[in-house]
């Protein structure tokens, strides 16, 4: 072929682009993932510690930045009892563990993310079909221990099965889910009415 | 029983080389076996997606044996498995010809291939009789991970990078012993980032809002990302192949798909950081940088229709041409669109977690993916059978091939349409009139128009699932008793 390639069509410099565009996003990324790492880590403003779950925990609209963001508040002890840090972080892994070796995933969403055949638990916590907060972690735990037999499908005939969920996991489920209430979302999921706006 | 034990390697082996074909050379052997595991895997995919779809019609179906979560699973790890195991197996097919050499250790890759082949195995009989363990590491280790899509037990994790590990040394070694190529040394370096990536998903956290932030990198920086250039690194070699399109410019193509999809997907990963706590900055960026994301999938269409126009759509194999084209649309517009119009933080927040994302993950999946290694399953049993005749005028005038396409695609899409209309609703009735709340949630999965939706979704699921076993027919019969050669391509 005699034609000459045009030089915005050359190989030689499109393979240059290629490799400059693809290295200098990397890198970005790399830098970006170091701060948000920081940025995320537990303890912190996005992410609270795991002692959180010592507190009243609330989700309302923010007027400043016009969107939802949790609420920390006075005292209010998981299942009565105040817990260390260390204690606070034992259970909340024992529930994560738990979501994730019961599959939770794969029939909810958390953060948003996973399966849409039943209702996000991001904002589990303080979703107001668990009445009020006196009723909320009786309520909780026996629906974890025995899913089918307290079913809340609310007339779709959609149950949770039983998944074998002991008296100690469930203790750690509801912990978890207690401390994710309290993650920013940066206003997912926008318009949330929790359990005590309604009380 | 023991004598039984031990004869069962050699009973599979067997099983798999009566699939060998005198007409192919080592690698496309290789390519072969794993062709047919991803086809049976393919349509496990369909048949798990289907048992979910009908709980969502009638819930009551298989509770308690086979519950939602585990129908689910099955169906999108068996879709990543079957789309990994066609992406393999097309390197494998064309390592030789593109290196000019044999392969380097051949004998280590088909080992390797059993490998994987038992693991999986393994690893789906415990998905399906075990299910779930308690809330312990050695649920985590040995029977499932419970994240989305990686959620093969740790144990199978290390099996599948050592597995790599062997793929990537075949592909490198066999490149280096022969002639590297423009598509070689992306594909290669392409590989590096493909395996790196899977070891980000890895490891147990807490923290959700790091654990999610790692489970992207795997799953975003996959198929928006590694998985496109693989893809497009296959489609520069088929075009080659199947039109005789020249080097030269499919190799240019191949390095500005390379920038602008690593240049806008890369950074594109935050759209994916809006809601899980991670800082408020990714709005920008994420939604930027994935706004951009569909330019390159633009530029994939306008190549391959015009490659395939200037060899006035001559190809040796028109099943395979037909599919890539549907490659390049599907990619266009499940990625490309469907993927576009949920992207910005703004809309985005309403349509996050809801049926919207079903509706883009269906269409961008098939789209883009498993039509790509159908078409790559065509161009191997042309050659399996002696490099036949594929073009026009096949026998039946080739109404299997295209009953079958129109009905996975018409399959397809009917089910992205369904999961549309299902999504919109979710998005107005759930998340912006009821704020979310549980109750919100159940309102809009018992309306009407969300019912409806998965009826319909339910029916084309059928449809594409007759669509693929009319495939499988047609993969197994084409070209058989063909005595016509393939159309010879001069090299333009
Ligand atoms: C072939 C390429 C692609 C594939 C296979 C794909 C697949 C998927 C899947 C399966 C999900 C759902 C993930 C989950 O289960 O939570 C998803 C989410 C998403 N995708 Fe894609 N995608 C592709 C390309 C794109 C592109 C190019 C864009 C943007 C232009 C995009 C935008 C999004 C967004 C915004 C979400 C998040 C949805 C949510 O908030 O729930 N995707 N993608
Ligand atoms: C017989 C046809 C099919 C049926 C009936 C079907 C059904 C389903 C169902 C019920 C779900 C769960 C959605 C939810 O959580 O609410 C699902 C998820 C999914 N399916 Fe299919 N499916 C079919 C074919 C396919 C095909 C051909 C692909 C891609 C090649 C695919 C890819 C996916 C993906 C990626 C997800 C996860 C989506 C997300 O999380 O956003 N499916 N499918
Ligand atoms: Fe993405």
């Amino acid at each position: 072929m005699g034609q000459t390639t045009p030089a915005w069509a050359s190989e030689a410099r499109w393979k240059k682009i290629a490799i400059w565009v693809t290295a200098g996003s990397f890198v970005l990324l790399v830098f970006l993932t170091f701060d948000t790492l920081s940025k995320v880590s537990v303890g912190g403003e996005r992410v609270r510690a795991y002692s959180v779950i010592n507190k009243e925990i609330d989700y309302r609209y923010d007027e400043k930045q016009k969107r939802f963001a949790p609420v920390i508040g006075k005292d209010a002890p998981l299942f009565g009892q105040a817990l260390s840090e260390e204690e606070a972080e034992k259970l909340v892994m024992l529930g994560k563990k738990t979501t994730q070796a019961k599959n939770c995933m794969n029939c909810h969403t958390l953060l948003g993310n996973g399966a849409y055949y039943a209702p996000d638990l991001t904002k589990a916590w303080l979703d107001p079909g668990w009445i009020d907060a006196a009723n909320r972690e009786n309520l909780m735990l026996a629906f974890l221990k025995d899913p089918a037999g307290n079913a809340r499908s609310f007339g779709s005939g959609r149950r949770m099965p039983n998944l074998g969920i002991t008296d100690e996991e469930a203790h750690g489920v509801v912990a978890f889910l207690k401390w994710m209430s309290a993650i920013d979302t940066n206003g997912f999921p926008n318009n949330f009415k929790t359990l005590n706006t309604k009380e | 029983m023991n004598s039984i034990v031990t004869a069962l390697p050699g009973k599979i082996a067997s099983v798999f080389t009566r699939l060998d074909s005198p007409y192919l050379n080592g690698g496309q052997q290789l390519a072969v076996k794993y062709f047919s595991v991803a086809t049976v895997l393919f349509f496990a995919q369909l048949l798990f997606g289907l048992l979910a779809a009908i709980q969502f019609v009638a819930p009551g179906f298989l509770f308690g044996w086979l519950d939602f979560s585990v129908n689910r699973m099955v169906h999108i790890n068996a879709m990543v498995v079957w789309l990994l195991y066609g992406f393999i197996g097309s390197v494998y097919w064309f390592l030789e010809e593109e290196s000019g050499t044999e392969i380097a250790g051949l004998k280590l890759g088909n080992i390797a291939f059993y490998v994987l082949t038992g693991a999986v195995t393994i690893v789906v009989l415990v998905y399906l009789l075990i299910q779930t363990g308690p809330g312990k590491d050695s649920t985590i280790w040995f029977i499932n991970e419970g994240r989305e899509y990686i959620e093969a037990p740790r144990w199978a994790d290390f099996g599948i990078v050592a597995v790599m590990l062997v793929f990537f040394y075949n592909v490198a070694g066999t490149f280096m012993k022969g002639r590297w190529s423009g598509i070689s040394g992306v594909l290669t370096l392409d590989l590096i980032a493909l395996a790196g990536l899977y070891c980000a998903g890895m490891f147990y956290l807490t923290n959700i809002t790091a654990d999610q932030f790692w489970w992207w990198w795997v799953i975003h920086l996959w198929v928006e990302a590694t998985w496109e250039v693989l893809v497009g690194c296959i489609m520069a070699w088929s075009l080659m192949h199947l039109i005789g399109a020249r080097r030269k410019i499919v190799q240019t193509w191949l390095y500005i798909e390379v920038a602008l999809m690593f240049g806008s997907g890369i950074l594109g990963l935050g759209h994916h950081y809006f809601w899980i706590g991670t800082p408020d900055y990714w709005f920008s960026i994420g939604g930027f940088f994935s706004a951009l994301e569909p330019i390159p999938l633009v530029a994939m269409v306008v190549h391959s229709v015009y490659d395939a126009g200037v060899h006035q759509f001559k190809s040796r194999n028109h099943p395979a041409l037909a599919w890539i084209i549907a490659h390049t649309f599907g990619n266009f517009l499940g990625a490309g669109v469907w993927g576009f119009m949920h992207t910005l933080p703004q809309i985005n927040l309403y349509t996050h977690g809801t049926q919207w994302s079903a509706s883009h993950g269906h269409l961008a999946f098939f789209g883009a993916y498993a039509t790509i290694n159908i078409a790559f399953f065509y161009m191997a049993v042309q050659k399996w059978r002696g490099n036949v005749w594929m073009g026009g005028e096949l026998p039946g005038n080739g109404w299997k091939w295209k009953w079958a396409m129109a009905l996975l695609n018409i399959g397809v899409l009917g089910m992205t349409v369904a999961l549309l209309i299902a999504g919109y609703e979710q998005s107005f009735i759930e998340r912006a009139v009821e704020g979310s709340t549980w109750s919100g949630y159940f309102s809009a999965q018992n309306h009407p128009w969300f019912q409806q939706a998965m009826h319909w979704r339910l029916l084309f699921g059928l449809i594409t699932i007759a669509g693929l076993v009319l495939l499988i027919w047609d993969l197994m019969t084409i070209g058989k008793g063909e005595t016509r050669p393939a159309l010879q391509l001069s090299e333009a």
